[in-house]
């Protein structure tokens, strides 16, 4: 019986190591286990930002987002909401435009920084300059959402997709992804959906 | 009379079994679906067919002979509509080679009047144009593509033997080129 369990145990290792290979692989972004990059991104108050600033987090939640994308418009006030919640709990919301705003001039870094004013953004707003953080996470539309989780051996990627189910109305949301995703992680429990999609504005680098 | 009784019965029970039926499927679809059906019948009558997941699918597995390029797109995404003249041109040289172009637009419904009916018609857009309006995304999103996570402009190219998706944006000479892997 002993032996059966174990045998399990290495077949779903095994397939688990098979699939986030392949995902790492088609995707070249990171998949659910991984240990994400730390970056050095300007904020819109003109200070870098780095993971490794926040020595009392529990873990971050990276959302690549931007101006100009109606969807990250429409969740931008659950982004606010996401980082009132959790920044207390030590899982500060950390957003990143990936833009390049040669190309997306209403993602420029003066932009931004009106936005940010506008809507009251509680967490760090930084540009992705030169468009290299991005990629290495994989993330290939806005608003795109990574949860870190802060271990010994890195801040490793817990979930990756949407904010929840519903982009149209908060109200009308049956599934928020993302807070499942981060009260299970601090509660030490397994994450039940780790990936998710949701239409958005890809990336224009 | 007892025949009569026991038939008045019947006819009762056929009736009762046909009204209730379609209320069960009323029960059956979701509050989402309702809402977005109760929305599109107050923005009084968008000029395009407007369906969630289930209702474009047939759209997404024809089997009739002609090669479909479904472009998924909206009127607030800048490099969809950079590319959307290349698939108006497609439509329009590729027709006797039993080609099809189809828009799915991914405009919010706010949008449907105010943006999207102005451009299609600005931009005399001859291409079949449709709505997808499914908040249900990371449902519907893998079942277009397992390997899609959502980033518009996106296609879908197939025929009966063949399908291929893509993730991208296209220049006229890409998509000409994956369109002739096609039809040659």
């Amino acid at each position: 019986m002993k032996l059966f369990k174990i045998l399990g145990l290495v077949a779903l290792i095994l397939t688990l190591g098979a699939f986030s290979a392949k995902f790492t692989s088609v995707d070249e972004g990171y998949a659910i286990g991984d240990v994400a990059t730390d970056f050095s991104l300007k904020n819109v108050d003109g200070a870098m930002v780095s993971l490794s600033d926040y020595n009392d987090a529990k873990g971050f939640l990276v959302i690549f987002t931007c101006n100009t994308c109606p969807y990250s418009v429409a969740y931008e006030d659950r982004i606010n909401a996401l980082d009132a919640k959790y920044k207390q709990q030590g899982v500060p919301v950390i957003a990143i435009n990936p833009n390049n705003p040669v190309k997306k001039p209403g993602d420029s870094f003066a932009k931004m920084k009106v936005r940010a004013t506008e809507k009251g953004f509680t967490f760090p707003y930084v540009l992705d300059e030169g468009q290299e953080i991005y990629p290495q996470y994989g993330a290939t539309r806005t608003p795109h959402v990574f949860l870190l989780e802060k271990t010994s051996k890195g801040n490793v990627v817990r979930y990756i997709g949407a904010i929840d189910d519903n982009y149209q109305s908060a109200s009308q949301v049956e599934e928020k992804y993302v807070e499942n995703a981060v009260d299970a992680m601090l509660a030490g429990k397994e994450i039940k959906v780790t990936t998710t999609r949701a239409i958005g504005c890809g990336i224009k680098a | 009379m007892k025949h009569l009784l026991f038939s008045l019965v019947f006819i009762m029970m056929l009736v009762v079994g046909c009204v209730e039926k379609p209320k069960e499927k009323g029960e059956e679809s979701t509050t989402e679906q309702v809402y977005a059906k109760a929305e599109s019948e107050t923005s009084d009558e968008v000029k395009f067919p407007i369906y969630d997941y289930e209702g474009l699918k047939p759209l997404l597995y024809k089997d009739d002979g002609k090669t479909y390029v479904i472009n998924f797109w909206a009127t607030w995404c800048k490099p969809c509509l950079v590319e959307l003249p290349y698939f108006e041109k497609i439509n329009a040289e590729q027709k006797d080679n039993n080609v099809e172009v189809i828009l799915v637009s991914l405009d919010m419904p706010s949008m449907w009047k105010s943006r999207l009916e102005p451009y299609v018609e600005k931009k005399g857009i001859e291409s079949k144009v449709v709505i997808l309006d499914d908040p249900k995304q990371n449902d519907w999103i893998p079942k277009i593509d397992e390997t899609w996570g959502g980033g518009i402009p996106a296609t879908l190219i197939y025929n009966k033997d063949k399908r291929s998706f893509y993730a991208q944006e296209f220049t006229y000479e890409e998509l000409n080129e994956e369109l002739n892997k096609f039809i040659n």
